[in-house]
């Protein structure tokens, strides 16, 4: 009975069931698109995408019924950055692909081949509704992280999503001191960046070589110099956001992000018009960095309010491999802190999928949409609520992870010794 | 609890014991001897406060609705139904919720203040594994804006610590954070004793293997643990021997005036650690040298020994969900702190984190609902004590502070809503029964540091 049981388990961690046709019925439906959100919504699921949101939906034959009863159910979290999948454990002298120390490679740094599905982490993120995840290297030796990836928390070995999909550069007080100490040189170092990676490959073949990257890092960061892939631009302050966004004035084909922004409330209207997303950590409100002086906790309020694209994760710096989780607090926090709560979810599910250029498949309840759906038992903001079920791709995962098992293993009900 | 089998001896944290050479002190001499760095906190004038109609959860377990707190002269006077205001000015508690103040036990503010920059690195005098010797109240910066953000998140009391580079990283302090302290004695808990940090584990091993010294390993650690209180022990018994006549003092030595202060109970034992087996090893040592442990703190294995913690008396000091950082992390599971709850044990949400300590709140409340859906009963009333009373035990200040009951110091926090949930936020916070926080009214504090920067009000 206990071998069968651990059987059972190891299968439930390493296999869930085969998509299946679902009719979710009578949930408080989170659409994040135009239907807003619907009480007493049906999700129709038949093939892994969504197949139907609405009223009253009738279910096809042979489809498996799940009444929510006036429960939450929304799209899966996307966590707009992480470190999973890139460690097991990131401390300790383990081995952790998030933290790349080389002179030889950085730009060319690929997350996505060094991404591993089967992490524990996985398991213990997507049990609390979040479903995909940006990831990318949180350290280099240089101004370029490297290119990121995005990533499903279903722990199949199809979970990569894309790779090549932003271009991650330090811009801010990190940038600095990895150009010498100094912002003085930060921008003409990038600038000449994107000077060799344009030229690349004719100035690497006719000897000359590049002025600041290596041959492997230009081809890289080609496309993004072109303007073909997301800058995530790592900036805190509002001197550094206004460089970045006059410099996008001057090259308005170049495409970027910020992740960080603490100080961006102050420069929230050129933002706006600027059309720069901002990924933002409503915890931040320390003047702990000098490029944070003005850190305050309603800068996502304040952002939306003015128009931004804003999604949530941690600040740059605090982005680890084990809390993505986390995220769904983080926004909870933005809507104490006077944001609109479909504002705060969306930043959270939707906008980072848009921002990574998934939106048109993930991060919404409509028709074709993918069907990573999460059925809550409470207000999925709120720190109390958990998900009752996690549907990614249409297939209902297992609430089970290692620190499932190890809590089952040491409930006090079965006595401490056993 | 077990019995301690040194007799206490005159060795109170801090108190200069050069003067003991001459003729004996009577007892009026020596408390006219004013302690170095003592206290000089000075509780805000208040005035009579009444609470009228909130939930209150009173620290000590309960819940009670619909209910009255009176505060006066900056005690708390009263909780209970249709309280007399007599005077006092009345604040309408209705829809809110009313808790003892938060206090962490675990907090790094001031010796790891913002701007964290190297100068300000203040809480790790890393350069050799035993610095019992060093005072972290010496490196605490009164201007730390985090000390102002966490009084808006309901903190009034908090325990700092010396960093866990070493085995014996010196002795923390309990502060209350208050706004315009010129200086450290200014924060400091009237009468609170010092505590003495120390650290299990990957992080002495790691900062001093690293440098090719002692420790490197886990048995490096602990043999510096035993060889350190053997050292003190010896300290300790030439003291007692002196002032009962027999033989001069030793010479003043301030790393073993700590660890004998421990010896003899007058400072308590913080102690990082994060696996039971090392937690257990620990216990050990405690025997082998006869001193009590108070805390284990992040205690990430806690709930594997939660038997052991409540036989020994020990206190958990725990994260909500921290975990996979290091390996001796790896095992942290949501459940911790109500596992330990449920097995009877002295539970804390501490934060670790000048970030955290602003919502030690909503870890709790993750704890609580973890734990419920795990299928223990635990109310909202026992889920604060996770964050006043058991924290006021572990600090040894639970006679003045950590509940509502009638004679404590009148730290109050109203909240908006519930506070064991996300949305919830202070509006209100008392300390000694003055108001010092009012979301509505004062709630921007500019430390020192901040003042003038160019994005404060009226300076743009």
């Amino acid at each position: 009975m206990r071998v069968l049981s651990a059987l059972l388990i190891a299968a439930a961690l390493a296999a869930p069931a085969a998509a299946e046709t679902v009719l979710i019925r009578d949930g408080r439906v989170v659409t994040n698109g135009a239907a807003g959100t619907i009480e007493g919504g049906d999700v129709l699921i038949v093939d892994g995408r969504v197949s139907a949101v609405g009223a009253d939906i009738a279910a096809p034959r042979g489809a498996r019924i799940v009444e929510a009863n006036g429960r939450y159910v929304t799209p899966g979290a996307f966590a707009a950055m992480s470190e999973i999948g890139l460690s097991e454990i990131s401390g300790s002298g383990a081995p952790n692909d998030a933290d790349l120390d080389s002179d030889d490679i950085s730009a060319a740094a690929d997350a996505s081949r060094a991404f591993n599905p089967q992490v524990t982490a996985v398991a213990v993120t997507r049990m609390e509704g979040v479903t995909h995840a940006a990831i990318a290297p949180s350290s280099t030796d240089t101004i370029f992280g490297g290119r990121g990836a995005l990533v499903s928390m279903s722990g199949e070995p199809d979970s990569l999503l894309r790779g090549n999909a932003f271009m991650v550069v330090e811009l801010g007080e990190t940038g600095a001191n990895r150009v010498g100490g100094s912002r003085a040189a930060l921008w003409p170092a990038f600038e000449a960046a994107l000077r060799d990676a344009r030229e690349y490959p004719n100035r690497y073949r006719s000897g000359q070589g590049g002025a600041v990257l290596s041959e492997l890092d230009a081809a890289a960061l080609q496309p993004f110099a072109r303007g073909q892939g997301l800058f995530l631009v790592h900036i805190e302050s509002a001197a550094d956001i206004r460089r970045l966004i006059r410099f996008k004035r001057d090259n308005p084909a170049l495409r970027f992000a910020i992740h960080g922004g603490a100080e961006a409330w102050q420069v929230a209207d050129d933002l706006a018009r600027a059309q720069i997303p901002v990924i933002v950590d409503p915890l931040s409100n320390l003047p702990d960095r000098f490029e944070r002086l003005s850190a305050r906790l309603d800068n996502a309020a304040l952002l939306d309010r003015a128009g931004v694209t804003v999604a949530i994760a941690p600040a740059p710096g605090t982005v680890d491999a084990h809390q993505a989780r986390l995220v769904l607090q983080l926004a909870g926090n933005a809507v104490a802190n006077g944001m609109e709560w479909d504002a705060a979810f969306a930043a959270v599910s939707r906008t980072p999928a848009e921002i990574f250029g998934v939106g048109t498949t993930l991060g919404r309840l409509e028709r074709n949409y993918q069907a990573d759906i999460v059925i809550w038992d409470g207000d999925p903001l709120q720190v109390t609520s958990a998900p009752d079920a996690v549907f990614i791709e249409g297939v209902e995962q297992p609430l089970v992870s290692r620190q499932t098992l190890l809590r089952d293993r040491y409930h006090p009900s079965r006595g401490q010794r056993q | 609890m077990r019995s301690r089998l040194h007799p206490v001896i005159a060795l109170a944290a801090g108190l200069a014991l050069t003067a003991c050479a001459t003729a004996p002190e009577t007892d009026d001499e020596a408390a006219d001897e004013r302690m170095p760095f003592a206290s000089t906190y000075a509780p805000r004038p208040s005035s009579p406060t009444l609470i009228r109609g909130a939930t209150v959860l009173d620290g000590a377990g309960a819940e009670l609705a619909n209910a009255d707190v009176l505060m006066r002269d900056g005690r708390i006077v009263a909780v209970g139904a249709n309280l007399s205001a007599d005077g006092a000015t009345v604040v309408d508690g209705s829809g809110r919720f009313v808790t003892p103040g938060i206090i962490d036990a675990h907090s790094h503010l001031g010796a790891y203040p913002s701007p964290g920059i190297q100068a300000t690195s203040d809480g790790n005098e890393a350069t050799q594994p035993n610095t019992a010797e060093v005072w972290v109240e010496h490196s605490v910066w009164p201007q730390d804006p985090g000390f102002q953000r966490a009084v808006a998140g309901g903190i009034t009391t908090l325990h700092v610590l010396p960093g866990s580079a070493n085995l014996f990283g010196g002795r923390g302090v309990t502060l209350r954070p208050v706004f315009g302290a010129r200086t450290v004695q200014e924060m400091k808990f009237p009468d609170a004793p010092q505590s003495m940090k120390m650290a299990c584990g990957e992080n002495p091993a790691r900062v001093y293997g690293g440098r090719n010294s002692s420790p490197a390993t886990g048995m490096g650690n602990v043999a510096g643990y035993r060889q350190a209180f053997a050292n003190a022990e010896r300290y300790a018994r030439r003291l007692r021997n002196a002032e009962e006549g027999n033989g001069d003092p030793p010479d003043r030595d301030l790393e073993m005036e700590t660890l004998a202060g421990v010896l003899n109970g007058d400072i308590l034992l913080q102690w990082h650690c994060y696996r039971a087996d090392e937690m257990a090893n620990a216990i050990e040592i405690s025997h082998e040298f006869d001193f009590e442990i108070a805390a284990f703190h992040h205690a990430v294995e806690a709930y594997k020994i939660t038997d052991l913690l409540v036989e020994e008396d020990i206190c958990a000091a725990i994260w909500a969900d921290w975990w996979g950082f290091k390996i001796e992390a790896y095992d942290g599971i949501r459940e911790n702190i109500p596992f330990v709850h449920a097995g009877g044990g002295c539970a804390i949400v501490h934060s670790d984190s000048e970030v955290g300590i602003q919502r030690l709140n909503q870890e709790a409340a993750k704890a609580l609902a973890d734990g419920r859906r795990a299928g223990l009963e635990i109310t909202r009333g026992e889920a604060w004590t996770w964050l006043s009373r058991n924290p006021a035990r572990a600090l040894r200040i639970d006679d003045e502070v950590g509940t509502l009951e009638a004679g404590r110091r009148a730290d109050v926090v109203i909240w908006s809503a519930d506070p064991l949930s996300s949305y919830a936020v202070a509006e209100q916070v008392y300390m000694d029964g003055a108001l010092v926080y009012d979301r509505d009214q004062i709630n921007d504090r500019p430390s020192d540091f901040e003042l003038g920067q160019a994005y404060r009000e009226g300076m743009q």
